[in-house]
């Protein structure tokens, strides 16, 4: 049987001279009917290069393939050569025999259409349906995804769905002329775990309906086992190593593989958590930052006058404790208000109501600072592309009446050298460092005032997994140095098994489950928390069916005057407590 | 110094700068009076010569020398371009920076008032005020800036208003940095690209513009000589001198490329992601 997509020797190439600056070199696989191909590697390995070289979207990059060549076996038989196509050949190719689906739902779709038309509009080019026709299979192709009320949705604008629900509308597009391969580049990267994971068991129970092949690319080797069968692992433009997916996961080859392996955080329910600087059970030192009924409101305005007619209850009674040298992960989905309690934490934004104390440490240097410094997700966006490093770190002293003097230089060369940066890098700019240098450049600049509470929002999330691991454990040990308290914000469960003392999980503004890291981790009471963890995408879980869960969060829009009911808890031994829904 | 180094080092940056030096140069000797002849002199038996060996650049209606006053005419007109950008950048750095920093009410404010200056043609509004003030050349300085002053506010205001929301900034919140820290360091030091590039842009309008109240007898008061005011003295004469219209046109031209052509090296030089594939 010939295969359905043969890929030999293929060679990519970028800017004026394409045979000079190749960015892949040498790719060969094979994909036979109905399997899929998971191609995994770090940013910059040249997957997804890889990926766009096959339907030829490279060419509208500015790539142009060197060499090789890419047949593919069409409907009738007939093997078709991708590298020397001609572009109308290869405009009736894409969407009808190679779908594709892209990372950001929010941007690859058209902000002033309304979904229908943009389904419709691929059922109009290939299969030249109109009017009322094209209409009724936009609607079949949104049940396909599972949205529910589909008729409805038609004629919803992208904006008024979710990222999930966007995904599935590109999925629902790029299906819509049953093409025999689908490339999904990265579709999850952009979205909450639990959406990662019905993204997942959609793409899994569509493949097992239309029996389609599909080129799978992720930088997250945990990811694919519940969906690949066979796997391609790339470094810097080469493949390293390919298989079948039990044999690359049991039985690496490659060091790159091995590396890759090891990297990546496996979720272990709370086995893995760390043993150093536990809680003492006597509670007599005093917490470095103590938040207590933390609300954030914002108003929603409606009418001519603009005046409020409710409020996002964006954090909604808020409480906890934070002991010097521990971490406390809070832990949730983009719009559970996790982001908007460290910002309130901070003074970023204003809280309506609550209290937060933090101990300000006695020190020389910086004297009335805050107590509590930041290090934010992106490391690309946080550091001003204009400054010198050294006018960088030196901003914090600045800020709080200091002088750059010799000793603020001191501590600046101490730091860089502690996060484990060349010394040269006072005179450099931000540019010259790459994103995990820049974490740790962020990281530095935020311990230049001797804080005791270090707020880390999604501070690892954007980093490659073999950084990734570097950074956590440059973190763990800057905190035993330093006896530093961490508020760790993320939405990954496997990096928070990894440096968390104590886990809070917050849904819809409102801790639902807080306590000893091991407790939560292992025995999950709430069943939000639960949810979570289900979703962890594990290379200990191959081939397993994820139930497809379509419901929608909560609006936490809330009347004006709304109060929640004031917390009960359950408690599950001696630091564990379960938030008792109503 | 860096800079003087890395615009030698900039292969437009080395053309633009000659230009610029070259007119400079021009202009100070025509200051000084060691023209190659009186700009103000009317040699009445040469009207209308074509040029020479004696006169480089032809004479012109009265006789006087076109060369020698294109000379002083260049000190003249980059005296009114560069006094006018630099009020106009500086007034609308300043105002842009404000509204994007206040927000809300202030922004509204200020914008609307932009919005109404914008509404007149450039050389509707600055005939406005010169009639009000009087002709002379402070005044077309202060009116070329108020002219180009919104343009500046709308260049700075986008840009701030972006980079008020990026992280960086957000980051020098937390360590409690100064308004002022952040409005010089974080802000403006961003805004060195657009602004160089609107710099560039605005003393080439700006000449233009001069050139236009001087047609109109509103700028540069004869006898004096300003490009602008050369350029139209020339176009009844188009077709018996035409020297009297290709010389001015042609300097007019040239200092134009020389200012884009710096301002363009500028811009890469003071970039600092720029920096290490010039140097």
């Amino acid at each position: 049987m010939i295969p359905l997509l043969s890929v030999c020797d293929l060679r990519v190439g970028f800017g004026r001279n394409p045979e000079a600056n190749e960015v892949v070199r040498s790719v060969s696989f094979d994909l036979a009917d109905g399997e899929t191909l998971a191609i995994v590697g770090e940013s910059g390995s040249g997957k997804s290069v890889t990926a766009l070289s096959i339907n030829r979207l490279v060419d509208f990059g500015g790539g142009r393939i060197t060499g090789g060549s890419i047949k593919l076996r069409r409907t009738d038989n007939s093997i078709f050569d991708l590298t020397t196509a001609a572009e109308p050949q290869l405009t009736k190719i894409r969407g009808a025999e190679i779908g594709m689906i892209f990372q950001e739902p929010m941007t690859s779709l058209n902000p002033v259409l309304t979904i229908g038309t943009q389904i419709e509009e691929s059922f109009r080019l290939h299969r030249g349906l109109t009017g009322r026709q094209a209409t009724a299979a936009a609607k079949d192709a949104l049940d396909r995804v599972r949205i529910p009320d589909a008729a409805r949705r038609l004629k919803y604008t992208p904006n008024q769905l979710s990222g999930g629900m966007l995904q599935r509308v590109m999925i629902a597009i790029a299906l819509a002329c049953n093409p025999r391969l689908l490339i999904a580049d990265e579709p999850t990267t952009a979205l909450d775990v639990t959406v990662q994971a019905q993204i997942m068991a959609l793409l899994a129970e569509l493949k097992r309906e239309t029996g389609m092949s599909m080129i799978f690319i992720t930088h997250d080797i945990g990811l694919v086992a519940g969906i690949a069968d066979k796997i391609l692992v790339m470094q810097g433009g080469e493949a390293v190593e390919q298989g079948e997916l039990n044999q690359i996961l049991d039985n690496p080859q490659h060091p790159y593989t091995k590396h890759l392996l090891h990297a990546v955080p496996h979720f272990a329910s709370g086995r893995a958590t760390r043993a150093d600087g536990r809680r003492e059970s006597d509670r007599s030192t005093e917490p470095a930052l103590k938040v207590d009924g933390l609300v954030v409101r914002f108003p929603v305005k409606s009418g001519l006058f603009g005046r409020a007619t409710g409020a996002v209850h964006a954090v909604d009674g808020v409480d906890f404790d934070l002991m010097p040298g521990e971490t406390l992960a809070i832990v949730g989905e983009s719009g559970s208000g996790k982001s908007t309690t460290a910002r309130a934490v901070l003074g970023l934004v204003r809280s309506t109501r609550g209290t937060f104390s933090a101990r300000i440490r006695k020190t020389a240097a910086g004297q009335g600072a805050l107590p509590v410094q930041m290090v934010f997700q992106n490391p690309y966006a946080s550091l001003n592309p204009r400054l010198s490093i050294a006018s960088i770190l030196a901003e914090p002293v600045i800020a709080n009446g200091g002088h750059v003097n010799a000793e603020t230089r001191a501590k600046m060369t101490t730091l860089l050298k502690r996060v484990g940066l060349p010394e040269n890098s006072l005179e450099r700019y931000p540019h010259e460092f790459s994103g995990g240098q820049r974490q740790r450049l962020c990281i530095a600049r935020a311990l230049m005032l001797n804080p005791s509470v270090v707020v880390l929002d999604e501070a690892v999330s954007a980093l490659d997994v073999s950084v990734q691991a570097r950074v956590l454990e440059l973190l763990v040990d800057l905190q035993r140095e330093f006896g530093l308290a961490y508020l760790f914000i993320s939405h990954d469960m496997a990096v928070v098994e990894r440096i968390a003392h104590r886990i809070a999980v917050i849904y819809a503004g409102q801790i639902v489950e807080i306590g000893d890291a091991t407790s939560v981790l292992s025995q999950p009471k709430h069943p939000y928390t639960k949810k979570l963890i289900a979703a962890v995408p594990t290379i200990d879980r191959r081939h397993e069916r994820f139930e497809l869960d379509t419901r929608q969060v909560p609006s936490l829009v809330r009347p004006l005057g709304f109060e929640p009911s004031p917390a009960k808890w359950d408690e599950f031994g001696p630091d564990h407590k379960v938030r008792v829904e109503a | 110094m860096r800079i003087f180094r890395g615009v030698f080092a900039h292969t437009s940056g080395r053309i633009g700068g000659a230009i610029v030096a070259l007119y400079l140069l021009l202009a100070f000797l025509g200051m000084l009076g060691l023209t190659p002849h009186n700009p103000l002199m009317q040699y009445r038996i040469d009207r209308l010569h074509a040029p020479d060996g004696a006169y480089w650049m032809g004479t012109d209606l009265f006789g006087r020398d076109v060369a020698s006053r294109l000379m002083t005419g260049i000190g003249q007109s980059f005296t009114v371009a560069f006094f006018s950008v630099a009020f106009a950048a500086l007034a609308g750095t300043v105002l842009g920076l404000a509204a994007a920093w206040f927000g809300r009410r202030w922004d509204g404010i200020l914008m609307r008032i932009m919005d109404v200056l914008l509404a007149f043609p450039a050389i509707l509004l600055a005939l406005l005020i010169i009639a009000v003030a009087g002709p002379g050349t402070w005044t077309s300085i202060v009116a070329i800036a108020i002219v180009y002053t919104p343009i500046f506010t709308r260049v700075v205001r986008g840009p701030a208003l972006s980079l008020k929301a990026r992280e960086f900034v957000d980051a020098a919140r937390t360590f409690g940095s100064s308004p002022t820290y952040i409005l010089t360091r974080h802000l403006l030091l961003n805004l060195v690209a657009p602004l160089t590039v609107q710099v560039t842009l605005a003393l080439a309008w700006a000449l233009l513009t001069e050139a236009g109240l001087s047609f109109l007898g509103l700028g540069t008061q004869p006898p004096a000589a300003s490009l602008g005011l050369m350029l139209s003295d020339s176009r009844n004469l188009m077709e018996t001198a035409p020297w009297l219209m290709i010389f001015p046109g042609v300097t007019i031209m040239i200092s134009i490329l020389g200012f884009n052509l710096l301002g363009d090296a500028l811009r890469d030089i003071l970039d600092p992601r720029m920096r290490r594939s010039i140097a």
